[in-house]
């Protein structure tokens, strides 16, 4: 199963006429509690192939609620419940058939904070390809270098893939972490707020990262930073109090934006 | 200078007075002192103990030489007639104990310390934690007769050739009392293993028990062994369970269905009034004693080594 993942990615055109795009991830009328508590309220919202949508907003708005539930890793919180659909290029996410590891190896997740495993570097990224049965040294070999090159990290790390992977700096760990979840070839990269815990160095090298990524993945970053999600992002979409204000073209959420509230936000007026 | 004073806060003025009469910060001398006194009582007291036990244990050698005490295969102190002191009986009783007390406790703590720290919810820790915890405090004498008088009488039900004093029996017991050694120490490690390492790893595809086997665990490893090592030398150093249901019979035979006697329980035996005060059979127990202290001393500082290194995991 895990090798129809990779040979899935072979098949798909590199390039791509820029409009119209076909749609990655679909989600309608997504309502999620914890608790009592409303967390996302009636969500629409239609996310496209190797594009970058950002979604910002301020602290406590729904935006980690909302990616997190795009690989259902909110099932981790107790007391969560959620209403609406959220198809994956067509299936519903929240589907019995679905299962939710299936989810996690088509769409994988860069976190707030770098969280490598306490293992050597590469270990680290041929995790995932042991764990879906991989077994083939070549192909794992193959598969770690270069995912590691695909996040700009593995000139730095080659000559010490056997160290500790605690070794690396922080901004290294992120890097690593993004390589992690590239090593299956997955469809979509979520990242939740992946340059929060960095430094502006590593920040900048991440962001040049994402700008690369996109030509081969769809990318759905949060972001509390306006000026990332407006340098990044080919999207953008405004969460606030668990509402989608206001989702367009980033040009267009940044410059003309047609809600009041979002011109307050990214204006800086609040949040 | 004298306007400025006046016109200070009444706080700053009282804070005047506390620090011009020199009786601030007396007490801050004394209090280091005091606990270093005490800190230097109890690393005394352990010299003094270790001390004894060497020179008693050299009053021992002067007796029965230390070769024979560690090549001699018997141990018959009582023999009126010849007397031979050899180890290894005493050492064989005590690992057969720790080895049927670790086959028992190692598989079931660990299972434990998994399914507290990984899969219980809080609902079924907050029950299970308190019940492990009373294990570890019932006197050990009550597991003793436990034992002797429940486990050995069922063992021998279904296997009638095993005699009344056993190793099998005293061992699973003490697995059972060192259980909550093992898990408690156990679910630390593993609970000291970030959440967002396990998240890591679920959000690859892997599934619960994919993470913990070979994300969690592996992070946990070398608190887990420590914890192990610990409850083992808990095992070598356990006393009342061996001397109620072990029996008395120094053997060196690895036969786990008749009586035997490990080094704590000969110990006892000795000090219970079957030799008198200057006899060989008294500073014997000196001997078997630093024997047995080096044994559980080495253990201690080998899962004190490992779980060091654990800790610079994070």
């Amino acid at each position: 199963m895990a090798l129809a993942v990779v040979e899935r990615r072979v098949d798909n055109p590199v390039e791509q006429p820029s409009v119209e795009r076909p749609v990655v991830y679909n989600t309608s009328g997504c309502n999620l509690w914890y608790g009592d508590h409303h967390a996302l309220k009636n969500i629409n919202l239609e996310m496209r192939e190797k594009e970058v949508t950002a979604i910002i907003g301020p602290s406590g708005c729904g935006k980690s609620t909302y990616i997190k539930t795009l690989n259902r890793m909110i099932d981790l919180v107790p007391n969560v419940r959620t209403s609406g659909t959220i198809e994956y290029r067509g299936r519903d996410i929240f589907s019995k058939e679905f299962r939710v590891e299936e989810l996690r190896t088509r769409v994988g997740m860069v976190f707030q904070k770098p969280n490598p495993f306490p293992k050597s570097i590469f270990e680290n990224v041929a995790f995932s390809l042991r764990i879906h049965g991989i077994k083939n040294k070549k192909l794992v070999h193959e598969r770690v270098e270069k995912s590691l090159r695909q996040a700009a990290i593995w000139d730095e790390v080659k000559d010490r893939l056997h160290e500790n992977a605690y070794g690396l700096s922080g901004g290294q760990q992120q890097r690593l972490c993004i390589a992690r979840s590239l090593a299956l070839e997955p469809d979509v990269l979520l990242m939740d707020e992946p340059t929060s815990a960095l430094d502006p160095v590593s920040t900048l090298k991440v962001e040049e990262l994402v700008h690369e990524l996109k030509e081969k993945y769809s990318i759905i970053i949060v972001t509390h930073n306006m000026q990332q999600a407006a340098r990044i992002s080919d999207k953008t979409a405004f969460f606030l109090n668990g509402e989608v204000v206001e989702y367009d073209t980033t040009d267009k959420i940044f410059n003309r934006p047609s809600d009041s509230r979002t011109e307050d936000y990214i204006s800086g007026r609040f949040g | 200078m004298k306007t400025n004073e006046t016109e200070k806060s009444s706080i700053q003025s009282m804070l005047d007075k506390k620090y011009r009469d020199g009786r601030a910060g007396r007490g801050e001398k004394i209090i280091p002192v005091l606990l270093f006194l005490m800190a230097a009582v109890s690393v005394a007291t352990t010299i003094g103990i270790v001390l004894t036990l060497i020179i008693e244990t050299f009053s021992f050698f002067k007796q029965i030489p230390i070769t024979e005490f560690f090549t001699e295969t018997e141990w018959y102190p009582f023999s009126e007639t010849q007397a031979t002191y050899g180890i290894l009986p005493l050492i064989v009783g005590t690992l057969k104990i720790t080895l049927i007390a670790g086959v028992t406790a190692i598989p079931i703590g660990l299972a434990v310390a998994i399914y507290l720290s990984e899969y219980a919810s809080r609902r079924v820790t907050k029950v299970m934690k308190p019940v492990l915890e009373v294990l570890a405090g019932v006197p050990t004498i009550v597991y003793g007769f436990f034992a002797l008088t429940f486990v050995t009488p069922l063992i021998r039900s279904l296997f009638p050739s095993v005699e009344m004093f056993n190793a099998i029996s005293p061992g699973i017991v003490v697995g059972i009392m060192i259980i909550p050694t093992v898990v408690s120490l156990s679910v630390d490690a593993l609970s000291s293993v970030p959440t967002a390492v396990r998240q890591g790893s679920l959000a690859l595809g892997a599934t619960k028990w994919e993470t913990t086997w070979r994300v969690a665990i592996p992070a946990a490893l070398s608190g887990i062994i420590a914890s192990i090592v610990l409850a083992l030398s808990r095992a070598i150093g356990e006393t009342m369970i061996v001397s109620i249901a072990a029996g008395s019979t120094p053997t060196a035979s690895l036969e786990l269905t008749s009586s035997l006697q490990t080094m704590t329980s000969y110990i006892v035996q000795v000090t219970g009034g079957d030799a008198g005060y200057g006899t060989t059979i008294y500073y014997s127990i000196y001997a078997v004693g630093f024997t047995l202290f080096l044994f559980t001393l080495f253990m201690n500082m080998l899962a004190q080594r490992i779980s060091k290194r654990f800790r610079e995991a994070y």
